[in-house]
């Protein structure tokens, strides 16, 4: 490839993430003033949430007071006028539900759910590959109608079903892991202590990925073995190895990098169950806290942050295939 | 070499390979027919038929028989019969209260398959809604109802559930509404490819040049066109709408507690797990994950078999 060559292909792909970057931003203001609105038109009283259980003995005239205070009773798009305000010069809000900073609550929470949802993603790729690679290659055997099998019955196991069982086999059961939490009760956050807390809700929350994936793989493999190609490496006389994992893999890895873009969304309602299952303090279990105690600002900001994350993921998979393969045109 | 002189569609294709148009009307049934592949396919599909539907029935008729027959009321509290082990008296064992999980988890089964049942058809008469208007009126309508679909594909669904549940919460009605609001998107986007490819077909030029107005050629030959496609859909969601309830309640976001499905039984069952009553979520948890199979199975046989060619749009 020429160096000019290279260089319009960085172009192009500059130019695709600028305009999906682009396309974003429409995207979370309408999630973010959707979300707003629907709150607004809740019959829930942002009042209750503020004094809690005293709502009930504070006089009429301080929660008239506080309501001015809080601007409550202000029209709904001066209120959202205040919001987007708030979020444009940085200040998210207060959680009522954590009494935390919005800001602050991700700051803390967001690095455990990244280590969660990346070892889970280690897991799923790693478990799909080599299981839906072996499946496809003995079509018909024993092992592929076990993992066909498996896979379509895994489908309808949800993931907190799937952590309920493994508590109870490996945690309670066998005694091999603990049951919930980032670290023994008072221990300190050691390397050690969160390793051996990650390890069942990361298996919990890969292998709860794993099915959809595995047989994406199988069936994509399948495919790119009737490829012309891969009878042309077979007619050279190459080895079966040769054949399988140099010329029918890599066309059938393309596909798998678009799937794993657009699984992002499932990956976070899993670690939303799997978080709240295993008690792991990471952000997708705020996100329960804050609906149980209808803690609209970190509601807001969390609706906000998996959209974000939706939409990166799905960028990103697109750059990633775009990067692998020089057929697809990035500026379509 | 062999399938490729065996494909009687195969000499028709031009040589410098831009395939022709294909033809729109179902060829890939007969097409499938003679592949080994489409053989595969067939004796497969009937046994997931009748391993689905045979499972979904019991399922189905145990769910309104177990209560009925039972005699006893699902949310009769008994103090002196807390967490027992399953026993011929219990044979699904007690929850913390001392309540019959056999009763309990079919009654749950009963209400979870109701309330999905519902959430299907409110979002399939939504996104066909959605789809059908996008379809027809075409230009600026179409590209802004798309965005909006696109919008709201790109919140995680159990998400944007969380959030309208939340803020509207302890009613069947906001269950419902946060399943139905959140699973549209497919179906608008199904009926909007279905209502673009049948405005182009011989029928409703005919239609059009006979004089039938624009009301009428909606009425009568668009409409009745879309529904095959659309019981699909509702079908082909029943199972999305039962994990999405599941899920829910079992947070403790979804269906109010007196209302047990079964993600309420399992979500009041999580801490007992940890006392060792495996039992309070066995059960309960083997119910619903069969009852997701055996619905998935029956909707899976009905694509096949209407639409050989469309296995993955919906992207269920």
């Amino acid at each position: 490839m020429s160096v000019a060559v290279v260089g319009s292909r960085c172009r192009e792909l500059a130019l695709l993430v600028a305009r999906r970057l682009a396309f974003a931003v429409p995207v979370l203001v309408i999630v973010a003033v959707g979300v707003f609105l629907l709150a607004a038109a809740s019959p829930f009283d942002p009042i209750y949430q503020y004094y809690g259980v005293d709502v009930f003995t504070a006089t009429a005239e301080d929660l008239a007071a506080t309501r001015a205070r809080l601007g409550l009773d202000d029209g709904v798009l001066t209120q959202l006028g205040r919001w987007l305000a708030g979020i444009a010069s940085g200040d998210l809000g207060t959680s009522r539900s954590l009494r935390q900073p919005v800001a602050q609550v991700i700051a803390e929470r967001l690095p455990w759910t990244l280590l969660l949802v990346t070892v889970a993603l280690v897991v799923a790729i790693v478990l799909s590959l080599v299981a839906g690679v072996v499946a496809a290659w003995c079509q018909g055997g024993l092992f592929d109608r076990m993992v066909t099998a498996i896979g379509h019955a895994m489908e309808g196991i949800p993931p907190f079903v799937l952590a309920l069982v493994a508590i109870a086999i490996f945690a309670l059961g066998l005694g091999w892991f603990p049951v919930a939490g980032l670290t023994d009760a008072g221990a300190p956050a050691s390397a050690e202590q969160v390793l051996r807390h990650l390890a069942l809700p990361a298996l919990v929350l890969g292998v709860s990925q794993t099915p959809w994936l595995v047989l994406h793989v199988r069936g994509s493999l399948l495919a790119a073995l009737g490829e012309d190609h891969v009878a042309g490496a077979r007619a050279r006389g190459l080895t079966e190895a040769t054949v399988v994992l140099r010329h029918a893999l890599p066309t059938a890895l393309l596909p798998f990098v678009t799937l794993l873009g657009t699984r992002v969304p499932e990956l976070v309602t899993g670690a939303v169950l799997v978080e709240t299952v295993f008690s792991w303090p990471g952000i997708a279990e705020a996100v329960v806290t804050a609906a149980l105690a209808v803690d609209f600002p970190l509601l807001a900001a969390l609706s906000v942050l998996a959209t974000a994350a939706v939409l990166l993921g799905s960028l990103a998979a697109d750059v990633a295939v775009a990067l692998a393969d020089p057929r697809v045109r990035a500026d379509g | 070499m062999a399938e490729l002189l065996a494909d009687p569609t195969a000499g028709t294709r031009p040589v410098d390979g831009t395939r022709s148009p294909a033809p729109r009307w179902r060829p890939a049934a007969r097409a499938r027919a003679g592949t080994p592949r489409g053989r595969a396919t067939g004796g497969r599909a009937r046994a997931r038929l009748l391993a689905g539907g045979g499972l979904l029935a019991a399922l189905a008729l145990a769910a309104v028989l177990v209560p009925w027959l039972g005699g006893l009321d699902p949310r009769a509290v008994d103090y002196g019969a807390i967490r027992l082990p399953p026993s011929p008296a219990h044979p699904f064992g007690t929850d913390a209260q001392g309540r019959d999980l056999l009763l309990r988890s079919f009654a749950g089964l009963r209400v979870s398959l109701l309330v999905a049942a519902v959430c299907a058809v409110v979002s399939t008469v939504l996104g066909a809604a959605v789809g059908a208007a996008s379809g027809v009126l075409g230009g600026w309508p179409d590209r802004l109802l798309m965005r909006v679909v696109d919008t709201v594909n790109s919140v995680p669904h159990l998400l944007l559930g969380i959030v309208i549940v939340a803020l509207y919460r302890g009613s069947v009605l906001a269950v419902i509404a946060s399943i139905a609001l959140t699973h549209w998107t497919g179906v608008a986007r199904i009926v909007r490819s279905e209502v673009l490819s049948l405005r182009d077909r011989p029928f409703i030029d005919a239609a059009i040049s006979g004089g039938a107005s624009r009301g009428r050629v909606l009425r009568r030959h668009l409409l009745p066109a879309i529904v095959p496609q659309a019981a699909l859909s509702t079908v082909l969601l029943l199972p999305h709408a039962v994990w999405h309830e599941t899920a829910l309640s079992f947070l403790g976001l979804g269906l109010p507690p007196h209302l047990a499905s079964i993600g309420n039984i399992l979500g009041e069952g999580r801490a007992a797990v940890l006392l060792g009553s495996w039992w309070i979520v066995a059960f309960p948890a083997v119910l619903l994950v069969a009852a997701a199979l055996a619905v998935a199975g029956v909707a899976a046989w009905w694509r096949d078999r209407t639409l050989p060619r469309r296995r993955s749009e919906l992207g269920l």
